[in-house]
């Protein structure tokens, strides 16, 4: 058999007031029927129910709640059973261990759930993916942005787009498909308008500096400096402090030497590079130009330098960036120097005894922050949607009334194409809708 | 058994006189069997072939050495090609029909038609071997045997006809119903509905005020819809236009709790595109006015047809509110709107051959698959007519028109992948691949496909042929003349002067280039006929867009070409929900790509049919 039922541990293992083991499929009420006291020929979907729960030897193994979602009206889309029982570890192995000996069930795989929540039209594509973000949200403004692309914040926004250009199609429909009819002479006129203004809108949304992507995989700072400066001591010593050490996120650990943290609340990858100076050496060459290119990639540059030497000329070569100069090496100097430094609007740190590492964290939180709140609200957290949308923008840019009309709707029609792979949608029948329910069509 | 036939097909309307003519094309035993040879290519609604969408299905009609083109245009006494200042995608040519001129070319092509017997009787029952149908049975209760069956009964079965609160038994006004087959195809499992449509009422020409209408002139250079045709030689007349008016309104709104559709006595539903005058002031409350198109329906005929004001109000309201219109004040009524209300067969019950999947060798076609419309009919005629022949003969082959083939196609695969909920109509834009499927080009889309399956007579395929060359022919050459852009400048066509040469089909495409420019240019193209030239103009013109739509179009075959085999058991498929089983077990879809377009079967299910099936 295929289609088994599936059950879970929907709570994290260990010592807890309570845990929810989840059921999902069509065997989810003959678990009630063999666990519990529950007549499943009375029971009522969303009524909370407690009952013992016994193991196939009739033996109680706790007292729990346990509710019954009838499919569709389940999160999965199929028949949903939860057991709240006691957060114990002993009482969660020995109830997951009789679940196991009932036939037709088997253990979940990793986010089945959502995916048969997602096969049966329970949330489109955006809202599962934002679903598989929650669950991987690491920080908690990860987990907020999850928690709004989950409630179809995307979802709106696209569909909005979508919305309007379908409307769009349909004037243009309508005045190719029903020519003997009388249709309102300005439908063309406000199309040119609105698609301006649709296109806008987009390359608004594009120009987020990939704070969406950032925010799943982390806002990237690079420690950029001469050899020597202290870039590794800079590295251990911001590894050493108490934030949270993050896990990998997949594809970012290319670099042995990248470190996540959460700082404020934002994830951030540190990477070490290899140090700038003038080589003939062929493959040191080749690090410093890997160096300056993740420089250029990064959200924040920190440009080390010894502080007993001057600021290196090659920092000039990071145009781009976010810049913070930092002077390593202050226990080294003389007031004076200090002073003439700080003049410079560097920043004075020691690596090594740890000092002015918490000042510079916390400029670099308010450099990422800046950066976060100056784009638009609604963020794009994927590269599918960035391409599909920029996709949309050059069918778009396309789009006049300076050729055959038809060629005009095939430009909005590739557009609504476009925006329609990132939710998933078709299309046909909604511009015929729209035709019919914006004119009189029809002899 | 000597009398059996191959085919018999079931109705003489559009859809049934297509399929007995293909049938009897392919070279098998044809029997047509219809209640009345008189009514043999009756126009029962409004008396015009073609338009948007729809003349496009009956150039590839007639591409497939169909019957319909050829009959109209014969027939036609108005034509006009619908857009012919937009693109050549969205032209459709329409012309208005002498109904009784139709009928009689119809008849005319039938009764020369080899291996193909008319015969006037009622089908009243349907006969079965084992679980594959066998033949029919004639009112008389005798029996015609038959290998296959072609069903095409229009708004026959359990035809009920309302004006007002009176109903009619019928399936068209002054004509019989048929009670004896639905029985017999729900007793087999087939998912039976009800649909309804309409018909205005026919005003006496005699005594409308002709003078003070707006004249609606057909085009001058008259363009025939079949690729054989050399000249319309037919006499021509013109259309006039009337509107409603506030009076007319006011008279229907005061009225709307006799109007059958209102006060629920007809539960079919009916198209949206061709709603009742009662159903406009409804949805479109703000309109004062609405446009009424007088057609007449012959030449030697006082009968108009009023286009744009079928109505199920009765006779006495029907009269009152036509009497306020422009032109009309003292119009004779002679037959008074009805609307319709007929049983039709849900087409997701249909393979793409349009067979039954649930009785072997029964193959329904026209308004019985929830369509509307002759040239919707006459196209499902066609195919269902072809595919019985070809099961009749045991073959191996089969005849599927795809959605990037033809109008055709994407009308049956609408309709057996998605259903119908409301009678389904023809529109450009229900094809994602417009710039290719042209009324232009349909015979260089099908002929060949017709020919090879043997609905396509060697006439037509020498034409065909001769034309093709010559259209490759061309565009090889348009590629091997240039031009230097300084030189263009003095024709007018100005471009950035850098010495670079453009070929002849570069020139083509650029958009304000006419087909006299380039004759000036290059005289010597003066040979060529225009539909060739205008075959590679097209595809200058369209250049980049047609490269894209052949770009998804392979992609489409792709999915079109995974076939999924008959038995399959979706309960077997790992990862398909129990809503995504019960959606493919209902459709059965044939191919990856029909699958597909299941509305609600999602890229997921899709993706673990297709992991599925290539295992």
């Amino acid at each position: 058999m295929t289609k088994q039922t599936i059950y879970a541990l929907s709570t994290v293992y260990g010592k807890s007031g309570v845990a929810v083991i989840r059921v999902s499929g069509t065997s989810s009420l003959k678990v009630i029927e063999q666990m519990t006291d529950i007549n499943i020929n009375e029971i009522k979907p969303r009524y909370t129910y407690f009952t013992n729960i016994y193991d196939n030897n009739k033996n109680i193994l706790d007292k729990s709640l346990v509710i019954y979602f009838k499919a569709p009206h389940s999160f999965t889309g199929e028949d949903i059973v939860e057991f709240h029982i006691h957060g114990s570890k002993a009482v969660i192995s020995s109830v997951l261990d009789s679940f196991s000996k009932i036939d037709e069930l088997r253990l979940a795989e990793a986010g089945e759930f959502s995916k048969r929540a997602f096969y049966n039209n329970k949330m489109d594509l955006t809202e599962a993916e934002g679903l598989a973000d929650l669950i991987d949200a690491e920080t908690s403004e990860q987990q907020k942005y999850a928690l709004r692309q989950m409630e179809g914040n995307l979802r709106g926004l696209y569909d909005g787009w979508r919305e309007e250009l379908l409307k769009i199609l349909a004037h243009l429909e309508a005045y190719i498909d029903f020519p003997d009819e009388e249709l309102p002479s300005d439908i063309i006129d406000n199309i040119q308008n609105t698609v301006f203004k649709i296109k806008e809108s987009i390359s608004k949304h594009l120009s987020d500096g990939n704070i969406g992507e950032r925010l799943r995989d982390g806002f990237r700072v690079v420690i950029l400096g001469e050899p020597n400066a202290g870039k590794s001591s800079l590295l251990n010593a911001i590894a050493k402090r108490e934030a949270v050490i993050v896990s990998d996120v997949a594809g970012t650990t290319r670099d042995a030497i990248d470190i996540h943290l959460d700082i404020n609340g934002y994830p951030v990858v540190f990477t070490d590079t290899a140090g700038l100076r003038n080589t003939d050496e062929k493959i040191e060459q080749k690090g410093i130009e890997i160096a300056y290119k993740k420089a250029q990639d990064a959200d924040v540059v920190i440009c080390l330098f010894d502080g007993l030497k001057n600021i290196p000329q090659e920092f000039e070569n990071i145009v781009k960036n976010q810049k913070i100069y930092v002077a390593n090496k202050v226990d080294k100097l003389s007031d004076e120097q200090k002073i003439d430094i700080l003049n410079k609007g560097c920043l004075l740190i020691s690596a090594k005894h740890n000092q002015g590492v918490d000042a510079l964290l916390q400029n670099i939180s308010s450099k990422i922050k800046e950066k976060f709140t100056s784009s638009s609200g609604v963020l794009i957290t994927r590269q599918r949607y960035r391409e599909a949308l920029y996709n949309t923008i050059n069918y778009l840019s396309e789009f006049g009334f300076n050729k055959e009309i038809e060629l005009s709707a095939e430009d909005i029609r590739l557009a609504c194409r476009e925006i329609g792979k990132i939710t998933g949608r078709i299309e046909v029948d909604e511009i015929l809708d729209k035709i019919f329910g914006s004119f009189c069509i029809g002899k | 058994m000597e009398n059996i036939y191959d085919v018999i097909v079931v109705g003489g309307g559009h859809a049934g006189c297509e399929a007995a003519a293909s049938s009897a094309r392919m070279g098998v035993k044809t029997a047509l069997i219809t209640h009345k040879i008189s009514t043999i290519g009756e126009m029962s609604c409004n008396p015009a072939i073609g338009g948007l969408g729809k003349g496009h299905l009956v150039r590839e009609i007639d591409a497939l050495d169909g019957l319909m083109g050829k009959v109209i245009d014969k027939a036609g006494i108005q034509f006009r090609m619908l857009n012919a200042s937009k693109g050549p995608a969205v032209r459709g040519p329409r012309a208005q029909a002498d109904r009784k001129l139709y009928k009689k070319y119809m008849l005319e092509e039938l009764q020369k038609q080899e291996n193909l017997d008319i015969i006037e009787a009622s089908v009243e029952g349907l006969l079965f071997t084992d679980d594959k149908i066998s033949g029919v049975i004639l009112a008389d209760e005798t029996s015609i045997l038959s290998k296959t069956v072609i069903l095409t009964s229009g708004t026959f079965l359990n035809g009920v006809m309302f004006t007002g609160h009176k109903t009619t038994i019928g399936g068209r006004v002054n004509d019989v119903t048929c009670t004896g087959i639905t029985p017999y195809l729900k007793q087999k499992g087939l998912n039976v509905g009800r649909l309804k449509t309409g018909t205005p009422a026919r005003l006496n020409g005699k005594t409308i005020n002709w003078d003070i209408l707006d004249k609606q002139q057909g085009d001058s250079d008259l363009k025939p819809f079949s690729f054989l045709t050399k000249e319309i030689t037919t006499p021509q007349i013109s259309c006039y236009i009337t509107h409603t008016n506030e009076k007319t309104h006011k008279i229907i709104r005061d009225n709307f709790d006799k109007c059958a559709l209102f006060s629920g006595l007809i539960t079919g539903v009916g198209p949206r595109y061709c709603p009742s005058i009662e159903d406009k002031l409804v949805k479109f409350a703000d309109r004062t006015s609405h446009q009424i198109f007088l057609e007449p329906e012959g030449l030697d005929t006082d009968v108009i047809y009023p286009n744009g004001i079928s109505t199920s109000l009765p006779a006495d309201v029907q009269e009152a509110f036509i009497h306020t219109m422009k032109g009309l004040e003292n119009v004779e009524i002679l037959q008074p709107a009805y609307a319709i209300e007929y049983d039709y067969v849900d087409p997701k019950e249909l393979n793409n051959k349009l067979e039954c999947k649930k009785i072997p060798n029964l193959f329904l076609a026209g308004q019985i698959n929830g369509t509307t419309g002759y040239e919707e009919a006459g196209a499902q005629g066609l195919v269902a007519g072809i595919n019985a022949a070809l099961k009749s003969q045991n073959s191996e082959k089969e005849f599927v028109v795809d959605r990037s083939e033809a109008y055709i196609g994407v009308m049956i695969d609408d309709l057996i992948t998605k259903g119908v909920d409301e009678p389904y109509r023809m529109f450009t834009s229900r094809s994602e691949y417009r710039l290719f499927l042209r009324s232009d080009n349909a015979d260089m889309r099908l002929t060949e496909k017709g020919y090879e399956i043997g609905c396509v007579s060697g006439l037509r395929y020498a034409v065909f042929k001769d034309k093709k060359q010559q259209v490759d022919n061309f565009r090889q050459q348009s590629n091997n003349l240039f031009i230097l852009p300084a030189e263009l400048e003095q024709y007018g066509i100005n471009i950035k002067k850098d010495g670079i040469k453009r070929s002849c089909f570069n020139v083509m495409s650029y958009n304000d280039v006419s087909h006299e420019t380039i004759l000036k240019i290059w005289p010597e193209l003066s040979e060529i006929p225009y539909e060739v030239y205008e075959q590679i103009e097209i595809e200058a013109k369209y250049s980049g867009y047609i490269k894209r739509q052949l770009a998804d179009i392979e992609i489409f075959k792709k999915d079109e070409n995974l076939k999924i085999r008959e038995d399959i058991d979706y309960n077997l498929i790992g990862g398909l929900s129990r809503e995504m089983t019960t959606k493919l077990s209902s459709v059965r879809p044939s191919t990856i790509g029909e699958a597909s377009r299941i509305p609600g079967v999602t890229p997921a299910a899709i993706t673990a049919l297709l992991g599925y099936i290539k295992k």
